[in-house]
């Protein structure tokens, strides 16, 4: 690897050194965080998997009894039975950490004893069907979304964990490495060419003494 | 507390109201785009959004994908799903992966 200009002086050498120190902790530490948050992503994900097949399939038992409905009901009707609708439904975030990652936990209060909005009058079973399976998916619903979220903040955070961790294993550290190999040779150098002509000097000096 | 919004065809989410959603019935681009960034910016937690409508916004989906509200979820309408749903599990897998390991056997 190319060396850009680096001081060949010890006190550079200590303050790479240093940094090849630091630079080899955190790369551990990176390592460590991003096998494990691979391994919370994959069980998060597999959960994510499993519920949303699940939930598209009841999801489309629900639209079909609605499909039945809205045939045997006129449009108004229909309209006008859910225009108002008991309750909205709300949700509580409470977040979860996961290696730091901040993943949101969606909480619903679940006391909805009466669901139906309109009498019973002009209204087809159907629709009730299929109101009231739509509500038993409500808490499925919820949990796909808080999986999903969290599969995707997670892969985030895996992607930029993955790159930190390549760019200390196969740049830094390299380039730490080289750079203190290179400033040892050149130290090294410096003094066998002292010592060298320490040597000389003492020669010349013994030949100007013998000629006297 | 935080609400739910659904944006989708009148077919698709009417049936939605009965539980309390917010609904955004469209089907036009324009429209869909509002209601995500009028949804996306009052205190709405979970923003479900059918395929068809999700094909539209697919950029703007991708830049809520970063933040932990609003989760902006893909379910299939009333016409069934074509797996889009299950793709951006794969998309996100193949992100963090960099290879899908958990599908590609089926």
């Amino acid at each position: 690897m190319a060396i850009a200009n680096v001081n060949p002086t010890r006190m550079e050498l200590t303050r790479l050194k240093k940094r090849l120190v630091t630079a080899r902790r955190g790369h551990k530490l990176l390592k460590d965080k991003r096998d494990e948050l691979m391994k919370q992503f994959l069980e998060v994900v597999r959960e994510n998997k499993a519920l949303r097949e699940s939930v598209e399939s009841r999801l489309g038992e629900v639209y079909d009894n609605f499909l039945i409905a809205s045939a045997i009901m006129s449009r108004q009707v229909l309209e006008q039975s859910l225009m108002f609708p008991k309750y909205r439904a709300e949700v509580d975030i409470k977040t979860k950490n996961i290696m730091s990652v901040n993943v949101p936990v969606f909480e619903t209060d679940e006391n909805k004893s009466d669901l139906y909005s309109y009498g019973f009058y002009g209204t087809s079973q159907e629709l009730d069907t299929s109101v009231n399976r739509l509500s038993g998916l409500l808490p499925d619903l919820l949990r796909l979304a808080e999986k999903e979220k969290s599969a995707q903040l997670l892969a985030v955070e895996i992607e930029k964990t993955r790159r930190r961790v390549n760019a200390l294993e196969y740049v830094m550290i390299p380039q730490f490495e080289d750079k203190i190999k290179f400033i040892k040779m050149k130290l090294d150098e410096n003094e066998r060419s002292s010592t060298i002509r320490l040597m000389k000097v003492k020669d010349m000096m013994i030949q100007e003494a013998r000629a006297k | 507390m935080y609400r739910i919004g659904i944006i989708g065809d009148r077919e698709s989410v009417l049936c939605f109201k009965a539980v309390g959603f917010d609904v955004s019935d469209t089907t036009e681009y324009e429209e869909a785009r509002l209601a995500l960034e009028n949804f996306a910016s009052k205190n709405y937690a979970i923003i479900y959004v059918t395929e068809q409508i999700a094909k539209m916004l697919e950029s703007e989906i991708e830049m809520y994908k970063e933040s932990p509200t609003p989760a902006i979820i893909v379910i299939p309408n009333n016409r069934g799903s074509d797996g889009m749903g299950m793709r951006a599990i794969i998309k996100s897998v193949e992100r963090a992966v960099g290879a899908d390991i958990l599908f590609k056997d089926e």
